[in-house]
């Protein structure tokens, strides 16, 4: 392969968009040193070092993201789908499960959770068939039917693990990208019809469920829902936000986290970690750096050569713009809580390595905007 | 393929910048909420993170109730003072444990483990010390109270078992959720209770109910200032089982000398009316927390108190199977009605001699006087005829060798032997003379009190055979139905009507005839069918005087029956273990005490009992 020859690639490179995603990153990972401290023994587990390998497994997947023409993929997309579906489809047969779910495959020294890699693939593969499916006239109903069949076995395979707020997440995203692909006014028309039929019919089939009924869904959905259990998690991520006030409780000094009030400190609740230790201050900061990412992400959108550069990196940004939006919502207190971590932020490997490739992608599409059109030879 | 590259952006321009926009826009309601949470209203969490005092207490669930039949209680809860300490609180637990312990002067407090159990959750999670103290122990307790930080009394439901130990295998019992099963099911935590045995488990989703929990904010010395938010309990589902109590707690007396079962049931539907397995035990123990010597002696002991025999005893049938044999030879055309057979007292066969128990045999017999007498000679030349295959064939359609179903856990098949069952287990092939052992109940024939008692019942009714079940109804907390449960048919038996006619006719003259083997069954107004019989434990080379046998080698003793013969309405079966007599001398008394009690049940004044049972059933009624 020919690394980077042209120099006018070098040029493009968004080292803007690169540097955010370290800040957010290397706060995390403060973070996660922080929520792993024992304040007892004065040290801190493993779990800080791990992420910063992991990260630099990330830098190293993200890399490997710029170095080709993303163009490429769009030739690769159903085999990074059948791979990504298949690696889901091991995990109900040899999967590890933990906290009752099977979500894990194990490789030896390490895990990894398809389910990320497979959020990826279905991106990639959405961008493919919208790139060619996209007309000025909008799209219609039925290019919707495709899209649909695609995002269908990962999620119901997800649904099954079980993990509902992974499942809402793949929902988001393809709901952002079908949006970008821009839906016919008569499409959007229908849709908009069918939902607002949805919407009263709801509490009438919730009413006439018996309450068992509903229980059992609810549990089959979220098997650690527990009214009391889930809003003592809020409370608590609640108490430990609100007490860092304006400028904080300072760097290991949150009582909520040393404490152990915090439930799953160092992976769906960093934030509240992080909150109560760095204040309003810190919080807005970190939002203001999300916020950065985003339109930063979008400008890439904006200038993509061709439609499949522009979905794919809508794709990803999608992405991270929704789990952060819930995960901040759900430690806030605004969103019920489904396990849902905070993009770059949250301990995790599997999660880090993906968001920080997917991040590589945006790079690429943002560098090759210049370069020549070489894929289409079909 | 339009591809086009160069308009790909523009047209989604417009998209983008509302996408700018909903980004904007959600990430300022994001800062907003993080401005309300921490400069708004930051003071106020900052002082509830200062003394986070936030409890989650968790509200049990009041376990559903059990009535019997008539609606009398069975199993019932009572309010319980427990005391309770919040790990967090204390300033040593231990300590704190130890001083509790000396002020209650209570053995059954087992520091170590409760240190262990407040390792394994939580500190702000209370941990019962003791369940149901006294009056006193709350005196004591409320006056030291200062000294004790973080211990307090709360006052949560008890199962008690009113009646004790009667109906104790089939009611079960409830205690501490252990390990092991907190990882088989999900939504119970630490300290919950959970049906462990008999009914109380194998009904435990419906008895349950859903736990409700609050959140409450105490002060630094963990007494409650206010409560926050509260999710009620869901009160468990009541029971109404087809037991009778009073016949239950009369069986159960009866059968106090003895180790054994006593299966009562209906046989138009397969309702038991009454399972007794002795000896028994008592499930309050349990329900207040059984000490480690209690359980050692209960689980220890050589007569197996836990263990239900009604339905996890296997023993040899004796001649309670030769109701089996009997229906294979004449569904076969093996004998008829008129065949007779010679009983010399011994039948010889593959150089051996077989016995009869009649040392002197019983002449020249017909089927109908080989089951009033219960010859064996009769039934070893029969069952050489049919072949063991055939006899287990029939013993299959009559319900034995399989679980009967029954709703409670642990049950036995029994065992039903066939030649491919030999090979399979011993490989070996079938011997002709084992299928003579087979004919008269013994051998490899291994058979449960309840599969008897369904035994006799399929053959009083007509050959069906339904499932037995204790549970009648359930009930939701409000009274209303919510379940049901209907007769359930297993299968029917397939036998002609002349062949159940002809074995009922000799199962009446077994207890109304003058040479019948059960005439100590016999009701004065109502007509008992029933079949004896004595299993062999332990094969005699001759005879020897059973009481200078060890208790442990002596015969157990069998009794099945059915009354009113012409409408059935109770079948009965009785075993006795290692009873030292005949089913005719221990066991039918027992049957013949328990329908006459159950007739003067059902019929009222203007049935009158018989001679012992007079002044016990007025008693106990």
């Amino acid at each position: 392969m020919r690394l980077m020859v042209d120099r006018r690639l070098v040029y493009h490179f968004d080292a803007v968009l690169m540097l955010l995603m370290l800040s957010i990153i290397a706060m995390g990972t403060v973070s996660v040193y922080s929520a792993s401290w024992d304040p007892h023994s004065a040290r801190a587990s493993a779990f800080a070092w791990r992420q910063a390998m992991w990260a630099t497994f990330g830098a190293v997947a993200a890399i490997a993201m710029v170095c080709f023409d993303y163009r490429k993929l769009e030739r690769w997309a159903y085999l990074t789908y059948a791979g990504g579906l298949l690696l889901l489809v091991a995990v109900p047969l040899v999967g590890s499960v933990s906290n009752g779910s099977r979500r894990w495959l194990d490789f030896g020294p390490f895990s990894v959770q398809p389910s990320e890699m497979m959020k990826l693939a279905l991106i990639v593969v959405l961008a493919r068939y919208f790139h060619r499916k996209m007309r000025p006239e909008g799209l219609r109903l039925r290019d919707l039917i495709v899209p649909v069949l695609f995002a269908l076995p990962p999620v119901i395979l997800i649904l099954a693990q079980p993990d509902l707020g992974t499942a809402g997440v793949f929902c988001f995203v393809v709901a952002s990208m079908v949006v970008l692909a821009g839906p016919s006014p008569r499409t959007w028309a229908t849709l908009g019809g069918v939902a607002l039929c949805l919407v009263p019919a709801l509490p009438y089939l919730l009413s006439h469920l018996k309450p068992y009924q509903l229980k059992r869904i609810q549990t089959f959905l979220n098997p650690e829902l527990d009214p009391l259990g889930a809003g003592y998690h809020v409370i608590q991520s609640k108490i430990a936000i609100g007490s860092g006030g304006f400028s904080g409780k300072g760097f290991l000094h949150g009582t909520q986290n040393q404490l152990k009030f915090l439930p799953e400190q160092h992976t769906d609740f960093i934030f509240s970690v992080f909150s109560e230790e760095w204040g309003f201050i810190g919080s807005i900061g970190l939002i203001a750096l999300y916020l950065a990412l985003m339109l930063r992400g979008l400008v890439v959108v904006n200038r993509a050569k061709e439609r499949f550069g522009a979905l794919l990196a809508f794709g990803v940004l999608a992405n991270v713009f929704w789990q952060a939006v819930i995960n901040l919502g759900m430690t806030t207190g605004l969103l019920p809580v489904v396990g849902i971590t905070l993009p770059f932020f949250s301990y995790g490997g599997s999660s880090l390595v993906t968001l920080m490739a997917g991040l590589g992608l945006v790079i690429n599409v943002n560098m090759r905007r210049f370069s020549p059109e070489r894929i289409p030879n079909f | 393929m339009q591809l086009n590259s160069r308009e790909a952006p523009n047209e989604m321009r417009r998209r983008l910048l509302f996408s700018g926009l909903g980004v904007l826009g959600l990430f300022s309601a994001l800062g907003l909420r993080l401005y309300k949470l921490q400069i708004g209203e930051g003071e106020s969490w900052r002082s509830l993170s200062e003394n986070n005092r936030i409890r989650l207490q968790r509200i049990t669930a009041t376990r559903g109730l059990i009535y019997d039949r008539n609606g009398e209680p069975l199993v019932d809860n009572r309010p319980s003072f427990d005391v309770v300490v919040v790990p967090e609180d204390t300033t040593n637990l231990a300590d704190t444990i130890q001083r509790v312990a000396a002020y209650l002067e209570a053995d059954g407090i087992n520091v170590k483990a409760l240190l262990a159990a407040a390792r394994a959750r939580p500190p702000y999670e209370g941990l019962i010390i003791k369940r149901d103290v006294d009056w006193n122990a709350v005196v004591t307790l409320e006056t030291h109270q200062l000294e004790l930080p973080g211990v307090s009394l709360d006052v949560g439901p008890l199962r008690t078992y009113p009646y004790g130990p009667v109906g104790a295998h089939l009611l079960g019992y409830v205690g501490e959720v252990s390990e092991a099963e907190l990882g088989k099911h999900p939504g119970y935590r630490m300290g919950d209770l959970i049906g462990k045995f008999g009914a109380e488990k194998s009904w435990e989703t419906r008895l349950r109910g859903v736990p409700g929990g609050q959140q409450i904010e105490v002060d630094a010395l963990g007494r409650k200032l206010r409560v926050l938010s509260r999710v009620p309990q869901t009160q468990g589902n009541n029971m109404v089982l087809t037991l009778d109590r009073r016949l239950q707690a009369f069986t159960e007396q009866l059968m106090e000398p003895h180790d054994g079962a006593v299966v009562a049931l209906r046989p138009d539907n397969g309702e038991i009316l009454t399972l007794v397995s002795r000896p028994s035990f008592d499930p309050n123990v349990f329900a207040r927390g059984i000490k480690h010597d209690e359980w050692r002696e209960l689980s220890n002991n050589k007569t197996r108190p836990l263990n239900n025999r009604a339905i996890q005893g296997q023993y040899p049938p004796g001649s309670t199977f030769k109701i089996v044999t009997a229906a294979a030879a004449l569904e076969e055309g093996a004998v008829t009605p008129f065949t007779r057979i010679f009983c010399g007292g011994g039948y010889h066969f593959a150089n051996r001699t077989y016995r009869c128990w009649k040392k002197g045999g019983h002449g020249t017999v017909d089927l109908h006087r080989a089951l009033v007498e219960s010859c064996d000679v009769y039934f070893y030349q029969v069952g050489q005829r049919l072949g063991v295959d055939t006899i287990a064939d029939y013993a299959n359609r009559l319900g034995l060798g399989v679980p009967t179903g029954i709703t409670l856990d642990h049950e036995k098949p029994g065992l039903i032997p066939t030649s491919d069952w030999k090979r399979a287990r011993f490989n070996e092939p079938w011997f002709a003379g084992e299928t003579l052992s087979v004919a008269i109940g013994q051998g490899y024939v291994l058979a449960t009190p309840l599969q008897m008692a369904n035994l006799i019942a399929t053959v009083a009714n007509g050959g069906t055979r339904y499932k037995p079940h204790f549970v009648r109804r359930i009930d939701n907390p409000a009274g209303g139905v919510l379940e049901s449960v209907e007769p359930e048919v297993l299968g029917t038996a397939n036998l002609r009507k002349s062949t159940l006619l002809q074995i009922r006719e000799a199962l009446r003259d077994v207890v109304n005839a003058r040479n019948g083997t059960g005439k100590k069954a016999k009701l004065d107004t109502i007509e008992v069918g029933g079949k004896t019989g004595t299993s062999q434990v332990f094969k005699m080379g001759k005879q020897i005087k059973t009481h200078n046998l060890a208790k442990h080698l002596r015969d157990h003793a069998w009794f099945v029956a059915f009354a009113p013969v012409e409408a059935p309405e109770i079948a009965i079966a009785v075993l006795i273990e290692h009873a030292g007599g005949g089913g005719g001398a221990m066991a039918a008394p027992i049957a013949h005490d328990v329908a006459d009690f159950y007739f003067a049940l059902t019929r009222g004044r203007s049935y009158q009992l018989a001679g012992g049972a007079d002044s016990r059933a007025e008693e106990r009624a």
